[in-house]
């Protein structure tokens, strides 16, 4: 019906995730900044969440993107169980999930196979991960 | 489209959140899934929670969905912040103060934001209130993004709103005057373990009794108390400064919240506000209630005061009279909303905005014939019509 006003452009949602112990919440800021600078809406998780709650915050805001901050070196506990609590309320499929962080060369193979659609390291620039955002999370 | 229905009747939480995503970015075929859900509403007791920002309100919104929880309710919780107007980007931060209810998927918790319109409730809200409805949802809580005095759009969504006043907000307290004042049904000073909630508590009577006592007050609405308010504050002015200074040392909100039970007794009913009897028959005082949400002190009394103003809105046929307006107001916003888009499209057909600005820049004509001629065919169609029925 044309008297539903279509925006031109869908607004991206996207949950900004600190899992763990890691206390370090000052890039999961600035990238949920940056991500609202260009014109996403963010829900930033705050620190110390356990994995069943990125669930849950991940299926009720039914969101495009999760995005996990991991410092900690315990992203292949808990990523792999966000993974499964995700595909168990069928939100796995269309939600792009990318991980940012420290995460060892080695680990990186792993972590894809669970589904992580990318990981952006120390260094990766921020219009990389909104562009690399804007190109993956679409239609669903 | 019929499945997704039938998902969220089924109980799945995917389905919910799917259905809210469409509703929210008005997506094609969104409005078959609204009129789908329409006969499954109406159970839900919908509560809005307003207030400046800083005044505790998701801290609070969290302790009540756990206080409902603990009666075995299921609770709906949209919160709304505000968005860019430049990117429309947003960050929805008031998940983070969910932390009572973690892990506890029968609060569904669902950040909304205000996508750039004004009154700080998006229209998409009263849809997804609607989805939560027939997804069962015993109590649904609406949060604003309690940007100040336009908050008023949340009173059409839902059947009581609680006004939080942070302690010692002389200043806002002077704002509220003017706009949110008129909009409370319960107040709440919350943090009220902080000095000067009881100059605020006071502080708030006696304005909610000046209100009641207005000229307006009658014609204003819902609320209308007559005079036993007055004389009320003027008895009880004296005692208001008693209660201060006492409570200034030991401060004990749970004392000064208003529960239905203590509506038996006139006198403090109308000191502490609720149902008052007046010549018109019943009316009701918002009273003032003190918690601490961070503790969660004053949680409980505040919950028993919301379903008071519930109890008072079924006794007296106001709930019902609330939700034919609240469709009234539904319908003209609908309809509003659908001829706006339809003038686009008529707008587009004669040429465009820009043509006509043109002109109108170049003083060959000027706005009003503009909208005269943009409308014409529209009143022509409509009037046509009722001349044919006639």
């Amino acid at each position: 019906m044309s008297t539903e006003q279509e925006p031109e452009q869908r607004t991206i949602r996207c949950l900004v995730a600190k899992v763990g112990l890691d206390g370090h919440d000052r890039g999961a800021h600035v990238i949920a900044r940056a991500f609202r600078d260009a014109g996403f809406e963010v829900i930033y998780s705050g620190l110390h969440k356990a994995p069943d709650e990125i669930v849950q915050a991940a299926v009720q805001e039914d969101v495009d993107v999760l995005g996990i901050s991991i410092l900690s070196g315990a992203h292949n506990t808990l990523v792999p169980k966000i993974v499964e609590g995700l595909k168990e309320y069928g939100a796995f499929e269309d939600t792009l999930i990318i991980v940012g962080g420290i995460i060892p060369e080695d680990d990186r193979p792993g972590l894809k196979e669970e589904g992580v659609a990318e990981i952006f390291g120390p260094g990766a620039s921020m219009q990389e991960t909104i562009d690399f955002v804007r190109e993956n999370a679409h239609d669903r | 489209m019929g499945e997704l229905i039938d998902d969220l009747l089924d109980g799945q939480h995917r389905a919910l959140a799917r259905v809210i995503t469409k509703i929210e970015n008005r997506s094609p075929g969104y409005r078959d899934l609204v009129r789908e859900l329409h006969q499954h509403t109406g159970d839900a007791d919908v509560v809005g929670i307003t207030g400046s920002p800083g005044a505790g309100k998701s801290t609070l919104v969290d302790k009540m969905a756990a206080e409902y929880r603990e009666r075995g309710l299921t609770v709906g919780v949209i919160a709304i912040d505000p968005s860019s107007p430049f990117t429309g980007g947003a960050v929805l931060g008031d998940r983070i103060r969910m932390a009572s209810n973690v892990g506890d998927m029968d609060v569904f918790f669902r950040s909304m934001s205000a996508r750039g319109q004004l009154g700080g409730v998006s229209t998409a809200t009263t849809d997804a209130v609607k989805a939560l409805d027939a997804f069962g949802k015993d109590k649904i809580i609406v949060e604003t993004v309690g940007a100040g005095q336009n908050e008023i759009d949340i009173v059409r969504t839902a059947d009581t709103v609680a006004v939080l006043v942070p302690p010692s907000s002389g200043d806002d307290v002077q704002m509220l005057k003017a706009g949110i004042l008129e909009i409370g049904d319960v107040f709440v000073v919350n943090k009220a373990d902080l000095d000067g909630a009881d100059r605020t508590v006071s502080e708030l009577k006696e304005m909610i009794m000046m209100r009641d006592a207005s000229p307006a007050a009658g014609t204003g609405g819902y609320h209308g108390a007559g005079t036993d308010a007055t004389d009320a504050s003027g008895h009880h002015g004296p005692d208001e400064g008693g209660t201060a200074g006492g409570g200034g040392t030991d401060p004990d909100p749970s004392a000064e919240i208003t529960g239905p039970g203590s509506a038996g007794t006139p006198g403090s009913t109308t000191d502490q506000g609720g149902p008052v009897e007046t010549d018109e028959g019943e009316a009701w005082v918002p009273p003032v209630v003190q918690t601490v949400a961070n503790t969660g002190e004053g949680v409980e009394g505040f919950l028993e005061t919301l379903d008071g103003h519930r109890n008072f809105l079924e006794r007296t046929g106001q709930l019902e009279a609330k939700t034919r307006k609240r469709y009234a107001e539904e319908i003209r916003r609908l309809l509003r909303e659908d001829t706006r888009a339809l003038l686009e499209r008529e707008l587009e057909a004669q040429g465009g905005i820009d043509a006509f600005v043109e002109d109108v820049m170049a003083r060959e004509t000027d706005p009003y014939t503009v909208a005269d001629e943009v409308v014409q065919p529209l009143r022509d169609c409509l009037g046509g019509r009722s001349e044919d029925g006639a």
